[in-house]
């Protein structure tokens, strides 16, 4: 029972950063119906660059170099969403698929190497910056840093709801997902709903990096592409193009996984270990596509013309 | 009457220059720059039919295949178990001096194996957009590596991330490829017999492929891979066409990767990274989709840039700054990526694109899409 217990903590505590990560997928999905192959690598950037930045504010007080960092995180993620976009993406809105997959495979390659140029191929110790007590809760453990995560997870995302579904920039973010050509008409500037879009996905990979990275108190520059499948999978399982489904489907992938790798070595008597851990998410994926190809809460078929 | 027997005639020549020139090829490279780099011919060419069946799933029928260098391995593992002492370790009492068949009996195996693989990846995924396939194909990649990496225990099938060695060297008749031969009075050593027992292969792969792109199969791949809709319109089962170009590049795929295996000699999980299938897909893509002479050239370009880069940036890189701030391995990664976007915008079609693909990727405006 406590195995129980501990192995749904921490698949809250995984499951609530895959889905801040698939909210970037799905929202750019939605809008633009593009897979944005680079996201992942965009919440190793995050982590990495709060890393540096609190390793050079190491003399100061916490409670400024952490925001300081986590500021610096995000607009540095930002300006690289924006990039990307604009770069990779904008040219070629309207060229054969295969043409902006391609381009994303190659940004989300360039920048695994520009990190690993830059940091190395080390792992770095994110630093431990505020006690971190552990808490009971019948048997099983959650320390402070994992509720924060929880909370301040479930804190964006209801921030984002706000966002997209109260204010006159998502009402437009809403009205490109629906039909850009009509929303054009409407006088909403795509180009920059695009963008902001973009910048919003990846201020939520900024701090999805930070959180990752301070729970297990390790970065490095190969974090993302793993991190990034997962999220996608997550996305996908809710329902792609749904942001609530993110939410959802994040949560139940970190469930899934964890509880799956607490399990794996009863089930298979001993044959398969937690080190399968990373399988769960892919099998998941390709059950859905099988399944429910529109996901959980995706009404929209899958395959548009 | 003249004129098409001259023409038949002057066809005929150029295939005779370039067989002979490819015949040569080895002694060429042997005498002008070594024995290494003979080696690193014989993988460009390994690299080159890795391509060519990445080339009918992704330049033929438009699907991109991100996981394709599973395939590779599931080829390189089939003859590394069924042709080393490896087997005798797992089950000592069943193979006690391990497995060792002839290679030609395993080639036709793994590539239905693969060929069997890819159905079952593909049979779910295909039905949907493209962009799920890439994700599901990239998962299918890890999950192999994790799979080969991890199978050591409790049943030591796979020996984990050790990997597999002392394979046996292809042999041929009783010729073994792993030492060096006198033929028809001609001496040569195992690296020239590993280049032409490749080149026979890739030119088998050129041929199908070249078969395929004109038949009735290939004008539905590229009718898929222009408008699927269009495609499926006229009477073109596209589900189970595009099942079969899955099929065949993994079949590919598979072949390459036995041969790989009995050249090297050793496997291990290393060798299938992610990086290794987008290496070939760079390759596709860079040489130009769909078009075969592009793909060679792609693969030959890609496969050599390496071992340039190792010999051109470290020295230069001391002399500059007199230390490496860039190794060539990453570099080469940067270039990649660089050169997958960079393509993309300025020259979708690839270096050296075929007539079809280029007409089909340069009309920019497509129809409307969202609605």
């Amino acid at each position: 029972m406590e195995i129980f217990l501990q192995q749904i903590i921490n698949g809250l505590v995984q499951g609530s950063v895959y889905a801040l990560v698939a909210l970037g997928y799905t929202m750019v999905y939605g809008i633009l119906g593009l897979i944005n192959f680079a996201h992942g690598e965009v919440v190793m950037m995050g982590a990495m660059v709060a890393l540096s930045a609190l390793s050079v504010m190491a003399g100061l007080p916490p409670l400024v170099s952490l925001p300081l960092s986590l500021f610096l995180a995000i607009s540095v993620c930002m300006a690289l969403g924006y990039g990307i976009e604009r770069i990779a993406y904008r040219p070629l809105r309207h060229a054969p698929r295969l043409a902006p997959l391609i381009t994303a495979i190659g940004v989300s390659i360039v920048l695994q190497n520009l990190a690993m140029l830059i940091w190395g191929r080390d792992y770095h110790s994110f630093p431990q910056l505020f006690a971190n007590h552990a808490h009971r809760i019948g048997g099983a453990i959650i320390n402070d840093i994992q509720i924060v995560i929880v909370v301040a997870a479930f804190l964006m995302m209801a921030g984002l709801m706000l966002v997209v579904h109260r204010t006159r920039l998502g009402r437009a973010m809403r009205a490109v997902a629906e039909n850009q050509h009509a929303a054009q008409l409407m006088g909403v500037d795509v180009n920059r709903v695009v963008s902001i879009t973009f910048m919003i996905g990846s201020a939520l990979a900024a701090v999805a990096g930070v959180m990752v990275s301070a729970n297990y108190g390790l970065a490095h520059y190969y974090m993302g592409f793993l991190l990034g499948l997962k999220a996608f999978t997550a996305a996908v399982l809710g329902g792609i193009g749904n942001l609530r489904g993110a939410m959802l489907g994040g949560l139940l992938l970190g469930l899934i996984e964890s509880l799956g790798a607490g399990y794996i070595g009863d089930i298979t008597g001993g044959f398969m270990g937690s080190q399968y851990q990373d399988v769960f998410a892919f099998l998941v994926l390709i059950a859905v596509l099988i399944f429910r190809p529109s996901g959980l809460l995706g009404e929209r078929l899958a395959e548009r013309a | 009457m003249q004129n098409a027997r001259e023409v038949v005639f002057r066809r005929l020549n150029k295939r005779i220059v370039l067989i002979a020139v490819l015949l040569l090829l080895p002694f060429a490279v042997d005498a002008l720059l070594g024995r290494g780099w003979l080696r690193i011919v014989d993988f460009a060419m390994l690299y080159i039919m890795l391509a060519l069946g990445l080339n009918i799933v992704v330049g033929y029928a438009g699907l991109l295949d991100l996981g394709y260098i599973a395939f590779f391995a599931v080829g390189a593992y089939c003859y590394a178990l069924s042709a080393s002492p490896h087997l005798a370790i797992a089950f000592p009492r069943l193979f006690p001096d391990g497995v060792h068949l002839s290679i030609f009996i395993v080639l036709p195996v793994s590539a239905l194996l693969a060929g069997g693989m890819g159905v079952l990846l593909g049979a779910p995924t295909l039905k949907l957009r493209g962009d799920y396939l890439a994700i599901v194909t990239l998962g299918f990649g890890e999950i192999i590596r994790i799979f080969m990496n991890n199978l050591n225990a409790p049943l030591n099938l796979t020996n984990g991330p050790q990997g597999i060695s002392r394979i046996d060297p292809i042999s041929i008749a009783g010729i073994s490829l792993n030492a060096t031969q006198r033929i028809f009075g001609f001496t040569l050593p195992s690296v020239h017999l590993y280049f032409y027992l490749f080149l026979f292969f890739a030119g088998l792969v050129v041929f199908v492929s070249q078969r395929l792109e004109r038949s009735r199969i290939g004008r539905a791949w590229m009718a898929i891979r222009e408008d699927e809709i269009a495609a499926s319109a006229m009477g073109i089962n596209t589900r189970n066409l595009k099942l079969l170009a899955f099929a065949m590049g993994a079949a590919f795929g598979g072949i390459s990767g036995t041969l790989f295996a009995g050249f090297q000699g050793f496997v291990s999980p290393e060798s299938f990274s992610l990086m290794e299938s987008v290496m070939v897909l760079c390759m596709v893509v860079l040489g130009g989709m769909g078009h075969i002479y592009g793909v060679i050239l792609g693969g030959l370009l890609l496969a050599l840039l390496p071992e340039l880069l190792r010999h051109s940036v470290v020295p230069v890189q001391q002399a500059l700054f007199g230390k490496t701030i860039i190794d060539p391995e990453s570099l080469r990664m940067l270039l990649f990526g660089f050169a997958l976007i960079l393509v993309m915008l300025y020259r979708p079609a690839g270096l050296w694109p075929s007539r079809v693909r280029r007409r089909e990727l340069s009309s920019d405006e497509r129809p409307n899409e969202s609605a």
